[in-house]
């Protein structure tokens, strides 16, 4: 119960407010050409599989982070048959206008522009809009290995601290040389202490931070994460979220110092925070086995306001919120929930897809918030 | 690139083998050589044969050199109880550009990198060990590049020159001269704060 309290409380410095007014499109994906005007609450896209609700969630999420959540290569973000699109958003940040626009053309450097001038780095356009995705693919933070949940807790940290991002490149390059030295010997059938001993060494100095940091990191997300769940979910179960490493019990030094003749044996390092991972459970059990779907889609949406709310302490603006097919796998209790503490104070812009205008409708009508809808069909889309 | 001659031919394959040389500026400078007196290119073929038939390294730092001991090496102005460890001979001409440094050096032809399959032992590292030993060095400064290898590399050293109770700095890393503080990037930045210098030392006596 203290969680309840201390978790909402924190946020009370001045948050800048952060949203999108419009949004225009050109051969961008299945979208020829629109212009969309939006409300600074809630917005809704509906229409049938395949019409672009998707489409222009991407293009939100570009205008945020420069690139697609769908597909990796800029040049398929261009319309069928056509060499070029663009993305142009009108965002109100702390009652200025910023103009940011993308254009991309196959086969060039895609430009990034925030009012007429362009960037020249991408990088330090990214963290200007602070954004969170909520997506069917989020599934896969469960279902897959511990690779894909140390990525998501770095891509969060990365985004605060350039140093964190460095440490984590010479932390990997320090584990490749060190794998290879551990290769060599085997190969060699030679050791020699000292050369290993510099290696060990490189991987404190930027494993230690990396621990560090994403320790801080589950520990400050954790009390909002457990308010979201219970809120979302109407108190029904417990969930944990627990940040493990080989760490916790044993120094890095003795863990490497330990494990040399296996990591000898191994050709490859055995112990270290690249093998950390981020324990979901529910109950007290992990979640991937013991989780319903609508159990995991809620502990991801709880995960990803607690993210949500981390960005907006450490960036002192709000975040847009991208819910990308809502109705995927809760039941209308839960959405209930959900766009319930979607309509509080706390959030500010939220962009929802749906595939039901009705049944959005629906539950949208008991919320007193300015809510503008959309519908989708075949890359056209109109407000209703 | 076909061409009617193949000794014009063959002077392209040669030239386009140099690093940076593509097929087209071959061609333009086998065509510009062809242009010269026989006497300039007989000259000009004729430099690159000797410095590859006379050069050598010098046996005690491994920089280039016309005799057995280099240039740096024999000169008797040279301090001779520091070492500079460098990785590479073109450090020692970076270095002895900037007129700052007047002690000897040692080059490592390298630094450790069992991906590219460098360990310690493919470097003049042994050699290094035995000049501490004899030449009654008081201080290395070791001037390697500062990426990971470079850094653990002297990490290294340091660890095998622990015995011998000398001197070991590093070249000093920050914000460049010249620089704007806003447009230096946030680790060197927080790198100088952390590793700031009295002013006295510093800004006065910079030349």
């Amino acid at each position: 119960m203290i969680y309840r309290k201390a978790g909402i409380r924190f946020i009370c410095v001045q948050i800048e407010q952060v949203h999108l007014k419009s949004l225009e499109l050109l051969e961008f994906k299945n979208v020829e050409a629109t212009k969309l005007d939006f409300s600074s609450k809630i917005n809704c896209f509906t229409g049938l599989n395949g019409s672009g609700k998707t489409n222009l969630m991407d293009a939100i999420y570009y205008l945020s982070f420069c690139k697609s959540f769908l597909n990796p290569t800029d040049a398929h973000s261009v319309r069928h048959g056509e060499k070029h699109c663009m993305i142009q958003g009108l965002y109100d940040l702390n009652k200025k206008t910023e103009r940011i626009s993308i254009s991309i053309r196959k086969g060039q450097k895609k430009i990034v522009r925030r009012n007429k001038k362009d960037y020249e780095k991408l990088v330090d356009h990214i963290g200007l809009l602070p954004l969170v995705l909520v997506s069917p693919t989020d599934v896969n933070l469960i279902s897959e290995g511990s690779a894909e949940r140390r990525k998501y807790l770095d891509g969060i940290l990365s985004q605060f601290d350039s140093k964190f991002l460095a440490h984590l490149v010479q932390y990997g390059r320090s584990l490749t040389q060190r794998n290879a030295l551990l290769k060599y010997f085997a190969a060699e059938r030679h050791f020699d202490r000292d050369s290993i001993e510099v290696w060990d060494k490189a991987l404190l100095e930027h494993g230690l931070p990396i621990h560090e940091k994403r320790s801080e990191l589950c520990a400050q997300i954790l009390p909002y994460f457990q308010e979201y769940y219970k809120r979302i979910s109407g108190e029904r179960e417990e969930v944990g979220l627990e940040y493990k490493s080989g760490l916790d019990e044993t120094s890095f030094e003795d863990l490497l110092e330990n494990h040399l003749d296996r990591d000898l044996a191994l050709r490859y390092t055995s112990q270290g925070i690249h093998r950390d991972d981020l324990q979901f459970s529910i109950g007290g059990h992990p979640i991937r086995r013991f989780g319903s779907q609508g159990q995991q889609k809620s502990y991801l949406l709880a995960l990803k306001l607690a993210q949500f709310a981390y960005l907006k302490e450490g960036r002192k603006r709000d975040p847009i919120l991208l819910l990308d097919d809502l109705f995927d796998k809760l039941d209308s209790g839960r959405i209930k929930n959900l766009l319930e503490l979607l309509n509080g104070t706390e959030f500010g812009q939220v962009f929802i897809s749906d595939t039901d205008h009705a049944r959005l409708k629906g539950l949208l009508d008991g919320i007193e918030a300015e809510v503008q809808y959309f519908s989708v069909e075949d890359g056209k889309v109109e407000k209703i | 690139m076909e061409s009617s001659s193949k000794y014009l031919q063959n002077a392209v394959d040669a030239l386009s083998s140099l690093p940076g040389i593509g097929r087209k500026t071959a061609m333009r400078l086998a065509l510009h050589i062809l242009n010269r007196s026989e006497e300039e290119v007989a000259d000009f073929a004729n430099a690159v044969a000797e410095m590859k038939a006379h050069i050598q390294f010098c046996k005690k730092c491994f920089n280039l050199s016309d005799g057995e001991l280099c240039a740096v090496c024999s000169s008797p102005k040279r301090d001779r109880n520091m070492l500079c460890v460098v990785e590479d001979i073109r450090d020692i001409i970076a270095i002895e550009a900037t007129h700052q440094y007047f002690g000897r050096y040692h080059v490592l032809g390298g630094v450790i990198s069992p991906m590219d399959g460098i360990g310690p032992s493919d470097l003049h590292i042994e050699e290094l060990l035995v000049r501490v030993k004899d030449e009654n060095i008081t201080e290395i400064l070791m001037a390697l590049s500062t990426t990971l290898e470079g850094d653990t590399t002297s990490y290294y050293l340091s660890k095998r020159l622990s015995e011998f109770g000398i001197t070991l700095t590093t070249i000093a890393r920050g914000v460049s001269v010249g620089d704007n503080l806003e447009y230096a990037d946030e680790i060197t930045l927080g790198k100088s704060i952390v590793h700031r210098v009295p002013y006295e030392t510093s800004i006065n006596s910079q030349n």
